[in-house]
Order: C-alpha cells, then sequence, then structure tokens
C-alpha cells in the first residue's frame, strides 16, 4: 500500500476527513437553522467521499472512485428533496428552527 | 297428506314471522286470522295425516329432514322429524286444543293493546312445542324445549307493565333453567355412551350398550329433573302457580294442556331407558305421588280461582308422573290427553268468568254466576266433574287406570295409590268448592259490576263447548276390561311405542313381574275411588251451599288453614334458605371478584400505563434529539466493535 499520495501522508487525509465529518456532526447537532443543517450533512458525506478517494489512491483501487459518483449522486437528490420540505415547511409555519418543528411527539 | 306434513311446523313459524315483523302495522282482525289459520290448517293436516299413516298397524315412523344443523365430525344433529304413534297424538293435542285457543284469545283480548303481540307468541310457541315433541333426535327436543321456556316467559309477563307479571315471568324461567341443567347432563351421558342423539339410533344402540347399564338409573334420574322443572313437581313446582299471572288464554294452553305436559312426553319418548331404570322410576312415582296430593291440599284454601285451577294442574300432574313411575305409559299418556281437554275447558270457563267480571279473580266476590252465565256454567261443570272422576267423565277413565296400575305396582304399590286416593278425594272437594263459590250460593258480586254481567261472545264459548265434548267423552277410548268388555284403544295405539321399552329391558336381562289384579279387587278399587269422588261433592256441597260458608279475607284465616292458604309458606322457605343464602355468597363472591381478579387485571394495565408513560418522553418531536440519538448510537456500534467484538 502506498501511504504517500503526491507527496502528503495518507495519515493526513484522514485526518482532515475526521475533521470535517466531526464538524459536520456537531453542526447538525448544534445548529437550529434546517439549512445550516443541510450543510453540515453535506459536510459530513464529503468527508467520506475525501476518504474513499484517499484508500482508491492509496490501494490503487477504482471502486472507491465510483462509490464517490454514487455519493454525490444521492447527496444531489437528498439536497433536492430536502431544501423542498423546508421551503413547505417555511411558507407553512414561517420558520426554519428545526427545534420549533415538533409538532410529531408524545 | 305425509308428505305435506312439514308444513305442520312451517305455518306456525311462518304465523310468528308475519306477525311478529308486521304486529305494530297490522290491524287485529286480520292479525288474528294469520294466528288462527298458523294453527288450524296444521291441525286438519295431522288429521289427514293420521288417517294415512294407519296408527294402529304402522310401525315404522315416517321421518323427513328439513334443513341440516350441525354437523361437527362424527356428532351430526338435523332439523329432522319423525312421525310416529307417540309425536302424532301431542301433535294433535297442541293443533288441535291450540286452535280452539286461539279462538278463544281473539274473544278474550279483544281490546287488548297487545293484541297482536299476543298472537306472535302464541305462534312462536305453537312452532317450538311442535319441535319438541315431533323432533327425531334430543338436541331438537331440547331446543323446543328451551324454545316454549321462553314463550312462557314472555306471556307470563305479558303485562310487563305489571310487576307482579314481569316477576313472575323471570321466577319461572328460572326455575325452569335448573330442571334443564339436568336435562342437558341426560343428553350428554346418552351421547356419550351410545354415540347419538337420534332416537332411533340411541334405542338400537340400547340392548348392546352394557356399559349405559350401569348409569341408567342416574340418566333417567337426570332427565327427570328436567321434567321436573317444566311440569311442576316437588321441589320445582312453585314457578307454575305464580304463572297465572299471564293471560288466561296462556294459562290454559301453555299451564295446563301442553307445556307442561312436555315432562311427560320426554319419559314416553324415552321410555326405553325409564323402563330399564327401576329405582329411577320408583323415585318418579312416589314424587309424582306425593306432588299429587300436596298440591291439592294447597288448593283447598285458594280463593283466587286462577290460583285453585294452577294447584289443580300441578297435582294432575302428578297423577301422570306417578303412571310413569310404575311404568303405565299409556295411562300417563292417556290422562295427559284427557287432562288437555278438561284443564284447558275449566282454565277457558274461569277465563270467561274474569273476562264477564272485569278482571275479578276472586272467588269471594262471586256467587251465583249461574244465572248470568249459563254455557259457562254448563261446560264448566262438565270439566268439574271429569276432574273429580265420575264416570262417564273422561277423568273418571284416566285417573281410575292410573289408580289400578298404580295399586299393582310392587313393593311400595298400595301406598301410591293411597296417596293417589287421598288426592282424588281432594280434588274432587276443593273443584266443587270452587264451582259453589262461583256458580251457586249467595251473590256477592259488585253492583258495577253486576251491571255489565252478561255471557261471552261465541268466540269464548265456541272453544268452551268443543273442550266440553272432548271432557266428557274422550276417557271412552280406554275402558276398562270389567266394564262391559272394555275398550283399549289406546293400548293397541301405543303398542310399538312402548313395546321399544319392553326389548332393551328383555336385552338387559331385567325381569319385570307382571301385576296382575283381579277383576273384583279392580271392580273394588273403581267403586272405591268413584266413592271417595262423590264423598268430595257431598262435603263440598254441605260447606258451601249448606252451611253456605265463604272464605274469610285474608287475615281472617287461623291455624292450619292459614299454613294452606300460605301454601306451607314454601316460598318463604325457598327465600330464606335458598335464595337469601345465594345471593349473599354471590354477593361476597362479586365482592372478592372485584377486588382481587379485576385489581390484577387493571393493575398490570396500570403498571405498563406508568412505564409508558416514562418511556414516551423520549419522542420529543425535535430533530435535533433524534438526531442525536442517532449519533449516541453510532458511537454504541463503534465502541463495541472496536473494544468488545471478536
Amino acid at each position: 500500500m502506498n501511504t504517500i499520495i503526491s507527496g502528503v501522508p495518507l495519515t493526513y487525509y484522514l485526518t482532515l476527513a475526521v475533521i470535517m465529518f466531526a464538524t459536520g456532526v456537531l453542526g447538525v447537532l448544534l445548529r437550529r437553522n434546517a439549512v445550516v443543517i443541510f450543510m453540515s450533512v453535506e459536510l459530513m458525506l464529503n468527508s467520506v467521499n475525501l476518504v474513499f478517494i484517499s484508500f482508491s489512491k492509496a490501494m490503487g483501487n477504482i471502486g472507491g472512485e465510483v462509490i464517490v459518483f454514487f455519493v454525490m449522486a444521492i447527496a444531489a437528490a437528498e439536497a433536492a428533496v430536502g431544501l423542498a420540505i423546508v421551503i413547505a415547511i417555511h411558507r407553512h409555519k414561517k420558520t426554519v428552527f428545526v427545534d420549533e418543528i415538533n409538532l410529531l411527539k408524545w | 297428506m305425509l308428505d305435506l306434513f312439514f308444513l305442520v311446523i312451517l305455518l306456525p313459524l311462518l304465523g310468528f314471522l308475519v306477525n311478529g315483523f308486521l304486529y305494530r302495522k297490522m290491524n287485529h282482525t286480520l292479525a288474528a286470522i294469520i294466528g288462527i289459520s298458523a294453527v288450524a290448517i296444521p291441525f286438519f293436516i295431522t288429521v289427514a295425516a293420521l288417517f294415512q299413516y294407519d296408527p294402529m298397524h304402522a310401525t315404522k315412523p315416517y321421518n323427513f329432514i328439513l334443513l341440516e344443523w350441525i354437523h361437527a365430525g362424527s356428532f351430526k344433529v338435523n332439523f329432522a322429524y319423525q312421525v310416529d304413534q307417540l309425536s302424532l297424538y301431542m301433535t294433535l293435542i297442541i293443533t288441535g286444543i291450540g286452535s280452539l285457543i286461539h279462538v278463544y284469545s281473539m274473544g278474550y283480548m279483544h281490546g287488548d293493546a297487545g293484541f297482536n303481540r299476543f298472537f306472535v307468541y302464541l305462534n312462536l310457541f305453537i312452532f317450538s312445542m311442535l319441535n319438541l315433541v315431533l323432533g327425531d333426535n334430543l338436541v331438537l327436543m331440547f331446543l323446543g324445549w328451551e324454545g316454549v321456556g321462553v314463550c312462557s316467559y314472555l306471556l307470563i309477563g305479558f303485562d310487563y307493565h305489571k310487576s307482579s307479571a314481569a316477576n313472575a315471568g323471570m321466577k319461572a324461567f328460572i326455575t325452569n333453567r335448573i330442571g334443564d341443567v339436568g336435562f342437558a347432563v341426560g343428553i350428554f351421558l346418552t351421547y356419550w355412551y351410545t354415540g347419538s342423539v337420534v332416537y332411533t339410533d340411541v334405542i338400537s344402540a340400547l340392548p348392546n350398550a352394557i356399559p349405559f347399564k350401569e348409569i341408567i338409573n342416574w340418566v333417567a334420574f337426570a332427565f327427570f329433573i328436567g321434567a321436573i322443572g317444566k311440569s311442576a313437581q316437588i321441589p320445582l313446582y312453585v314457578w307454575l302457580p305464580d304463572a297465572m299471572a299471564g293471560p288466561t288464554p296462556v294459562s290454559a294452553l301453555i299451564h295446563a294442556a301442553t307445556m307442561v305436559t312436555a315432562g311427560v312426553f320426554m319419559i314416553a319418548r324415552l321410555n326405553p331407558i325409564f323402563m330399564a331404570a327401576e329405582i329411577a322410576s320408583d323415585y318418579i312415582a312416589i314424587t309424582g305421588a306425593v306432588t299429587a296430593l300436596f298440591a291439592a291440599t294447597i288448593g283447598l284454601y285458594q280463593t283466587d280461582i286462577k290460583k285453585v285451577l294452577a294447584y289443580s294442574t300441578v297435582s294432575q300432574l302428578g297423577y301422570m308422573f306417578l303412571a310413569m313411575g310404575v311404568g303405565a305409559y299409556t295411562a300417563g299418556m292417556f290422562h295427559l290427553m284427557t287432562h288437555a281437554f278438561f284443564k284447558a275447558l275449566m282454565f277457558l270457563g274461569s277465563g270467561s268468568v274474569i273476562h264477564a267480571m272485569h278482571h275479578e279473580q276472586d272467588m269471594r266476590n262471586m256467587g251465583n254466576l249461574k244465572n248470568y252465565m249459563k254455557i259457562t256454567w254448563i261446560t264448566f261443570m262438565i270439566g268439574t266433574l271429569a276432574i273429580a272422576g265420575i264416570p262417564p267423565f273422561s277423568g273418571f277413565f284416566s285417573k281410575d287406570l292410573i289408580l289400578e296400575k298404580a295399586f299393582g305396582h310392587h313393593g311400595i304399590g298400595p301406598l301410591l295409590w293411597g296417596l293417589g286416593f287421598l288426592g282424588a278425594l281432594t280434588t274432587a272437594f276443593y273443584m266443587f268448592r270452587l264451582v259453589f263459590l262461583t256458580f251457586y250460593g249467595k251473590e256477592r258480586i259488585d253492583h258495577h259490576v253486576k251491571h255489565h254481567l252478561h255471557e261471552s261472545p261465541l268466540s269464548i264459548t265456541f272453544p268452551l263447548m268443543v273442550l266440553a265434548i272432548g271432557a266428557a267423552f274422550a276417557g271412552l277410548l280406554q275402558v276398562p276390561h270389567v266394564l262391559f268388555g272394555g275398550v283399549h284403544i289406546l293400548d293397541d295405539f301405543f303398542k310399538p311405542i312402548f313395546s321399544q321399552g319392553e326389548v332393551v329391558v328383555q336385552a338387559w336381562g331385567i325381569t319385570k313381574e307382571p301385576h296382575h289384579i283381579s277383576e273384583s279387587t279392580e271392580i273394588l278399587l273403581m267403586v272405591l275411588s268413584v266413592g271417595i269422588a262423590l264423598t268430595g261433592i257431598i262435603l263440598a256441597r254441605t260447606f258451601f251451599i249448606g252451611k253456605g260458608l265463604v272464605p274469610p279475607a285474608d287475615e281472617g284465616f287461623k291455624g292450619l288453614p292459614k299454613v294452606i292458604y300460605n301454601k306451607y309458606f314454601i316460598d318463604e322457605i325457598y327465600q330464606a334458605y335458598i335464595l337469601t343464602p345465594l345471593i349473599e355468597i354471590s354477593d361476597a363472591l362479586a365482592d372478592w371478584d372485584k377486588k382481587f381478579i379485576d385489581g390484577a387485571v387493571v393493575g398490570v394495565g396500570k403498571l405498563f400505563l406508568t412505564l409508558s408513560d416514562s418511556f414516551r418522553r423520549l419522542q420529543t418531536g425535535v430533530v435535533g434529539d433524534y438526531a442525536l440519538y442517532i449519533v449516541m448510537g453510532a458511537f454504541f456500534v463503534l465502541y463495541y466493535v472496536f473494544f468488545k467484538g471478536a
């Protein structure tokens, strides 16, 4: 396995991916604005993409890059549906703060 | 006409359905016509079928199936019917006397708000009763048995706004349930040991069913408990006198002529079982004889005209059971028929009196009615002579036959005869007391009532006249050998039915010693029973015409008469020693049930309610919280994979 990719060690890529993923998780958990939560979710998806690409390169296996395309396609679709829902909720409740959208509870 | 016989069963049902669905809209005349023809047409069909069936020579029953009912594995019960001598005999009584009483009801119930409803119930009753007697299996008999019980309940409580009538209905229904348990047990045992509930199969299985022989007395006893309830014998007779709260035609049809004889019919139908059950039969004979005398003594002091007749019915049913118990099945069925005539006649006669007296039933307020109601008086007199056992009226022949057979019974025979003999004296006395107080003597009638006093309309007097003919001459079907060589039509008629029992008895090796009593004894017994009846009549005449005695007001009874007037306080004794403890135990159990059983059930529910109340707070509805749970779950999985995993 080639642990140096384009002169940068594999560990660095992975560390960056972990930081991005953690940022995304914290963003989803802590932010109230639904649009920001979406951005955080994209961040998490891209951190995963980064891991796929890194290992693909390091191991010389094209499979990881193929998966990345799938993830990007899914992310685009998910963003389209998700943003449509956000707009619909905004029209209905005049807010995009998720802690105010809590009708479905005990 | 036998192939039209299914109409006998279906027409009363049809009448019930038509009147039942339309009784609110139907006008009274039309409802009465439908109700009467639903019983009268079956009567004529039955008469025609009787000739075609040729009961004097036929040995095989005519069977037909209307509908399949229960098919469960090898257990099969159908709405299947069996026409033979016994069921034809009962069908003739039910539809014949039934249609007369339907005609009578048209006059008696005239102007009653429940006129149409009355005919609905009557037709349902006839339908149930026909199922009872015509069904070819025990389950169908049980269905009819319960059906007539329901109709009895509905008709006793016909004036449901009167609480006394409603209570009397419930009393009848609940008392009958006690007996029905016995009947049901009898059916279960019979099915268990013979593998069938169809009479013909049961009877043909009996000779080889040796294990059944061991418990035959218990089986017979179980069936007899059913008969005790329905036919009002000691100790379950208490419902019948109260049942007089129903309209008088009901008392005549259901509580005198037909339904209450169902127990006697059942014993006749199951004669192979009862003939082999000698201990149970002796018990039946004793119960019958004691009831015959006991109920008759209560009749001595009653002042309500219908109550006297009610106790008289209990007493006469006792005679029938006495006959069944000593194995004189023909005699029992004979008395059933003559009793149906003269008791229906007297109930209808009393109804005619009550109708004319504007619903006055107390004999203390009657007297000298013979001047106002000639037809009622003469027909009633015929009925009274018949029940008292004066030749040549019908009751003489049937009662005499029973007493003679009872005397000839081995062992306890003379004792049974003695009880029946005293009963005959009492019967003659209380019946003539009733006649003298009602139709003779001083007038004690309220002058308002007297103003309207008149003979009843033809719809009421016509049935009286027909029944009077029956009450007078029906006895000639079976005349003892010592009188002019005798007539034994009924003996021959019932031979195919009651020989079934003899086959079983022979197969099981039970020896029945013949009890032949000499002709001179027979004549002596006959003279004695006529003599005792005449004594009763003369005594009654001395008291109630000679001395002009009238029963005192209710509180005027002292000593023994007071005890008898209050029916030996049997109702009070049942209330104090059976009902009250039963209710107390039930209350205690209900209390326990509420506290412990319900407490446990409700407690489990409450436990889960409390638990789920705390768990459901997890569902906050906030998206962020759910995201947190997902992350926590992810961390847990990671932790498990890396640190606990293999």
